[in-house]
């Protein structure tokens, strides 16, 4: 670990923090229909589709029709993807002359972008079609970032309201979400990366000559545009198959710099928008700081697990100053890499800049973990926030009973209902990551797909389960996920972690919206100060730590002890 | 405060061997499935006696570890099961001596009971009286049921409720007609109409509770069982798919090592003594000689943030008493002293018998032993509001101050500015001024207050501490009751108020986010009882009252109030603190049991064992016994509570986290390495 490297990391965290308040204040006044500086070229688009769509803006929805919502649009949103992937052939700006998609390909392909995944079990480059990467994908990456924001937004009006069972309106906060927020953003970080070297052409490919007079075909495409959403809607689905270790999405140190703030800012913003419209600020920054505390020790672990490197490397002459340098980009080095791999699993945007599966055990421990704990740091655009509102409720539950008074948070009291939600989703990661993974571990279609024997290929299918299902997207290498088994298991684990998390949540807004909210005393058990921030980071810490210590210990910390001992996998 | 709480001894034979019964009783099924946590342990238990038996007979496994881990399993069910017996216990013996008092109850019932002079009555049991029926109490008779005194004036004996020996006054009207089963007269005769169906009676209801009987989980016991649930599921899971990722790594478990995890994981230490803390709580409770009606009362008063209080008999003595005497134009104190004591011989009122005992006390007045003759004295009453005496030839009178300034013959605008700045002085602070006259002349004023009873200032200043505001109720005008509001320590008072005002101020308070308590006696208080969220009626109360609030204080002492909020908060804090502490308890157990399962195939994982447990049998083993005494080591603490504070809630939280918290993390390194070592050392694995 170097000075420099944690200057670094510095300054990307610092970057975040000070877009996060303007950001915040902005994305707060956009939900509340408050008037912003895009309003006037916006509102008329705004309307106009409400119009078009039928949708009456003012009349709010309850938890239920807002769930509904949600899942009518992304099972319209899930069909209509399926249908352009296995329809490729057929339709126009396919210049490569890329086929269909198989079945259960574009099952797990429809299913990763519409829960805001973005698994891939393709490479882009090899496999879509300009039309299916720009109307298809890129479309999703918009939607489905904004179906979290939507999500969130409801969630957080049901702390703000008291006696009603209105939430909002789905329509308006998902139309909101996408033309107000990620669009002009998308604009503005495009613009940048394109300034900053990414490709942004209609071309499928051209080719190159080579120094010694070969021919080589590079392909490009669309990419900047692609990179910016992709990151501000914690996406993470690459144009390439390397992601942002391929040097036309992440060229310089400059261009991995706007891709770790472009992925956090907007859902870190998007926390201090819950502050904002909760009415204390500070419960904002609590939230935030929770996320900034966790995502720094785990950026520290990995950075120290890597330049600590494999001893067994170094026992056969490679110079142990290097650290581990397999798999890492040598213009990002250890300190960008790590800050990169655990913002990308924090958040769950999956995009990544190095390979996960070729760090050490311990530097690949984290990164799996990260999502384990339910991605709440600060986590998906939306998704995130709910996660987090989650483990704040539990927190509140445990904690708040010392005080001596029934748990309440920001007024609202949690009784059985917000407990029975509460536990029924955070029931599901466990469930899906752990069955799938059992399964897969020793059935023969399971199995056959590891790379690499051992503790590091049970790594592999817990770290697919744990992507899969945290909605995360990426991936610890060596297992072969373009199979039946795997394409269609991996498919159902995204729409599980995405729609079973959400409908809970949403049921648990529901509840509270009705409750009034509890007026404030010295016995209220305050939940924006660092004790409360320190007791969150516990309960994540030990909720995450006891589902999932068992199966982590004979992954990735068995390979640590292993490798200490000598043996490599 | 109460006379009838004495130590808690675990070790109370008389208590623990029927708990012991009951505790093995309790093991069956359709009893354990209220109690998830351990219903699921009792599961695992039965499963690993099978695989037991099995490997006695067919001789595959270890017989010897298999059984040792199933005999601590139902160890670990017997511990919980035995918790809530010894919880219920200690109420058993208080419910037994209610049951006598209330069997062989008769009732005189009498046939006319519209005839006011005919008392005809029949003997029936007391158990056919019906809900309407009047009934006749004579002297040694005991009252069949609860009932309203509709006639005559009695004594009675309450101590078979309130433990209180000395006799109480029933009479019809007022506030104090309310008459409660079981109880007896001990002179004179009640006509009781009864207004509680038998079998529902006040002395029924507390038995019932007492026995945990009627005991039905609390809104915040359910919310927590369902958080253990989940927790149980969560670790279910992932004891369950273990097997499968170990069979990938060439590890073969065996279901009682799993069990043995599983078991080891659940929350099984506050899923073990979650009704015993309940239970305990609202023993606690019935030891201050509270009744509550039910628990959801007794959690919601630990959430309460507006006590409204009323000011007479709770706040204030009751009665205003004289403090000082003020001469003015001239009269000597002294002079003005005699004449006061003069004028009051004849006022019998409370006030009048505190003027006297002020004259006696600061200026050794002692009153004329025999009255000269010609002497007429003028009593004191309520239409006048004067009183007096004219002796040897003087005129004196005291009183209301206009009707002493109408027996002077002036207005208060003649009067000397002197008595009128003093008359305006005592008005201010909130006292009441009486003016004392002599024929045609002024001597003074006397300075009546209300006094505030020692004490109740820190009182207050302790519920503030604990976040709950106290508000002073009072038929006061406004500035009598800021006075007395400054001089309690009061956050806020309703001064003037009318039983209206008292139910519209809980309602809005209500409605902006509060919880109310309240505490009262009369008829009148009975709609502000119901509506606030915790009704502490008195137990010399109303029936009304009574039947309105949600607790019966058989003391009948308002301040109460304070300890049903702390035990109120101690059941949710103990909950809270052993749920931490449970959760906490499994990082130590991950450390003993998982390096301990793959030994065979991964000895590098030994590196976890940072216990240094001796074998994995012994490591397993360990794990399960110390998961099984942690319960009957925290049954105390179950019983006793979690000590209550009032420093705020941030400073109880970060005390009770670093104690249950950090503690419950490091107790199971430390006991889990000492039971290894007990096991080793005993050479039982």
């Amino acid at each position: 670990m170097s000075l420099i490297g944690w200057l670094q990391i510095g300054l990307v965290l610092v970057a975040v923090l000070v877009l996060v308040k303007p950001l915040g204040l902005y994305m707060a006044r956009v939900f509340s229909g408050e008037r912003t500086f895009l309003t006037p070229v916006l509102g008329p688009v705004e309307r106009g589709f409400y119009a078009l769509a039928g949708v009456r803006p003012d009349r709010e929805q309850t938890w239920l029709g807002y769930a509904l919502g949600v899942l009518l649009f992304s099972i319209f949103g899930f069909l209509a993807l399926y249908a352009i992937l296995r329809l490729q052939h057929l339709l126009p700006l396919n210049s490569q002359g890329f086929p269909a998609l198989s079945p259960d390909l574009a099952f797990n392909t429809a299913a990763s972008f519409v829960t805001n995944t973005n698994w891939q079990s393709y490479g882009g480059e090899t496999t879509m079609s300009h039309l299916s990467q720009m109307l298809g994908l890129t479309v999703q990456n918009f939607v489905s970032a904004a179906t979290g924001m939507a999500a969130a937004m409801a969630l957080t009006r049901a702390f703000i309201r008291s006696g009603v069972n209105e939430l909002g309106n789905f329509w308006v906060d998902l139309t909101r979400a996408t033309l107000y927020v990620l669009l002009p953003l998308a604009i503005v970080v495009a613009l940048a990366f394109v300034a900053l070297g990414l490709p942004q052409s209609l071309d499928a490919s051209f080719v190159a000559t080579t120094l010694e007079g070969a021919q080589q075909i590079i392909a490009t495409g669309p990419v900047a545009s692609q990179e910016a959403i992709k990151q501000l809607g914690t996406n993470g689905g690459g144009f390439f198959n390397v992601n942002a270790a391929h040097p036309f999405e992440n060229p310089n140190i400059f261009s991995n710099y706007l891709n770790i703030i472009a992925m956090l800012s907007v859902s870190a913003a998007l926390v201090y928008a819950f502050g904002q419209m909760v009415g204390s600020r500070r419960q904002g920054w609590a939230l935030i700081s929770v996320t900034v505390i966790m995502l720094v020790v785990g950026t520290g672990a990995i950075y120290w697990a890597e330049t600590f490197g494999n001893p067994l490397l170094t026992a056969v002459g490679v110079d142990p100053a290097l650290g581990n340098m397999e798999g890492k980009e040598v213009r990002f080095g250890h300190a960008m890499t790590a800050l990169y791999a655990a913002v990308t699993t924090g958040l769950s945007d999956g995009g990544v800049n190095g390979m996960h599966g070729s760090l050490t055990p311990l530097g690949g421990f984290v990164p799996m973990f990260l999502i384990q704990l339910g991605e709440v740091l600060p986590g998906g655009v939306g998704s995130g926030l709910c996660g987090l509102v989650v483990f704040a409720i539990l927190a509140v539950f445990v904690a708040g009973l010392m005080v001596g008074r029934t748990p309440e948070f920001l007024g609202k009291k949690i009784e059985a209902r917000e407990m029975k939600l509460a536990m029924l989703a955070v029931l599901i990661l466990p469930l899906t990551i752990l069955g799938f993974t059992a399964v897969s571990a020793v059935a023969e279609f399971g199995v056959s797909s590891i790379l690499t024997p051992g503790p590091h290929g049970l790594s592999e299918i817990l770290y697919a389960y744990t992507s899969a299902t945290g909605n995360n997207g990426s991936a610890f290498g060596g297992l072969t996920a373009n199979t039946p088994w795997y394409n269609t298991t991996l498919g159902i684990a995204m729409l599980l972690g995405r729609f079973t998390y959400l409908v809970p949540v949403l049921a648990i807004a529901g509840a509270l919206v009705k409750k009034p909210r509890i007026a404030v005393s010295s016995g209220t058990f305050p939940t924006d100060r660092p004790l409360f921030v320190g007791l969150l980071i516990g309960i994540i810490l030990i909720l995450g730590g006891l589902q999932f210590f068992p199966a982590l210990a004979l992954g990735p910390i068995v390979e640590h002890f292993v490798m200490l001992a000598g043996q490599s996998f | 405060m109460s006379t009838t709480t004495k130590p808690i001894s675990m070790l109370d034979l008389a208590i623990m061997v029927p708990a012991l019964r009951e505790a093995v009783l309790k093991l069956d099924p359709r009893q354990l499935v209220r109690n998830p946590v351990i219903f699921v342990t009792e599961i695992v238990a039965v499963l690993v006696t099978v695989l037991f038996v099995g490997d006695l007979t067919g001789g595959a496994g270890a017989p010897a570890f298999t059984g040792q881990i199933a005999l601590w399993l139902w160890f670990t069910v017997l511990f919980a099961t035995f918790a809530e017996s010894v919880a219920e216990g200690r109420g058993k013996a208080q419910a037994e001596s209610l049951k006598r008092s209330k069997t062989d109850l008769f009732a005189k019932k009498l046939l006319f009971p519209d005839q006011k002079y005919n008392r005809g009555s029949e003997v029936i049991p007391a158990t056919a009286l019906k809900v309407g029926d009047v009934v006749l109490v004579e002297v040694n008779d005991l009252i069949p049921g609860d009932g309203e005194v509709i006639e005559g004036i009695a004594s009675v004996n309450e101590s078979a409720i309130t433990g209180e020996s000395a006799p109480v006054i029933r009479e019809a009207g007022g506030d104090r007609s309310a008459v409660t089963g079981g109880t007896q007269v001990i002179s004179d005769w009640l006509k009781v109409r009864i207004t509680t169906k038998p079998g529902e009676t006040f002395v029924d209801r507390m038995i019932a509770l007492i026995e945990g009987a009627k005991r039905q989980k609390t809104p915040n016991e359910i919310a927590l069982s369902i958080l253990l649930s989940g927790l149980t599921l969560v670790f279910l899971i992932a004891v369950v798919t273990l097997y499968g990722l170990a069979l990938y790594s060439g590890t073969d478990l065996s279901v009682a090592v799993l069990a043995a995890l599983l078991v080891t994981l659940i929350p099984t230490t506050i899923g073990g003594l979650l009704s015993a803390i309940g239970i305990a709580g609202m023993d606690r409770l019935i030891r201050f000689n509270v009744i509550a009606t039910s628990g959801r009362a007794v959690e919601a008063a630990g959430d309460v943030d507006t006590l409204l209080l009323d000011k007479t008999g709770t706040i204030t003595f009751g009665n205003r008493m004289a403090s000082e005497f003020l001469p003015v134009d001239g009269v000597s104190e002294k002079y003005l002293a005699e004449a006061v004591l003069l004028a009051s011989l004849a006022d019998e009122t409370a006030e009048g018998r505190s003027i006297v005992a002020l004259a006696q006390a600061d200026f050794g007045l002692a009153p004329p032993s025999a009255a000269p003759n010609g002497t007429t004295t003028i009593p004191f009453s309520a239409q006048t509001r004067i009183s007096g005496i004219d002796i040897d030839g003087r005129r004196v009178r005291k009183g209301a101050v206009d009707a002493v300034l109408r027996f002077v013959g002036i207005d208060k605008s003649q009067a000397s500015g002197a008595f009128n700045k003093a008359v305006d002085a005592i008005a201010r602070t909130g006292g009441t001024p009486l003016a004392v006259a002599e024929a045609d002349r002024l001597l003074g004023v006397i300075h009546l207050k209300d006094v505030v009873k020692p004490g109740i200032k820190e009182r207050f200043a302790a519920l503030r501490a604990m976040g709950i505001r106290t508000v002073m109720v009072t038929g006061d005008n406004p500035v009598t009751a800021a006075a007395i509001a400054s001089e309690a320590g009061v956050d806020d008072f309703l001064a003037e108020a009318t039983p209206e005002q008292k139910l519209d101020f809980i309602r809005k308070e209500q409605t902006g986010g509060r919880l109310i308590a309240m505490a009262g006696d009369g008829t009148n208080d009975a709609p502000a009882l119901a509506q606030a969220d915790v009704g502490v009626a008195m137990q010399s109360g109303t029936q009304a009252a009574r039947e309105a609030g949600n607790m019966v204080d058989l003391d009948s002492s308002p301040t109460k109030l304070i300890e049903i909020v702390e035990i109120g908060k101690q059941i949710l804090m103990t909950r809270g603190a052993l749920t931490t502490f449970s959760i906490a308890n499994d990082a130590a157990k991950y450390f003993a049991i998982i390096p301990a399962l793959f030994l065979g195939t991964y000895p590098e994982l030994g590196a976890l064992n940072i216990m240094g447990l001796r074998s994995p049998q012994s490591a397993i083993l360990s794990a399960v016994i110390f998961n099984a005494l942690i319960i009957v080591a925290l049954i105390p603490l179950a019983l006793r509570g979690v000590k209550y504070r009032p420093v705020g809630a941030a400073a109880l939280l970060g005390r009770n986290l670093l104690i249950y918290g950090l503690g419950g993390l490091v107790a199971p390194f430390i006991g889990i390495k000492l039971v290894d070592m007990a096991v080793t050392a005993l050479g039982i694995i």
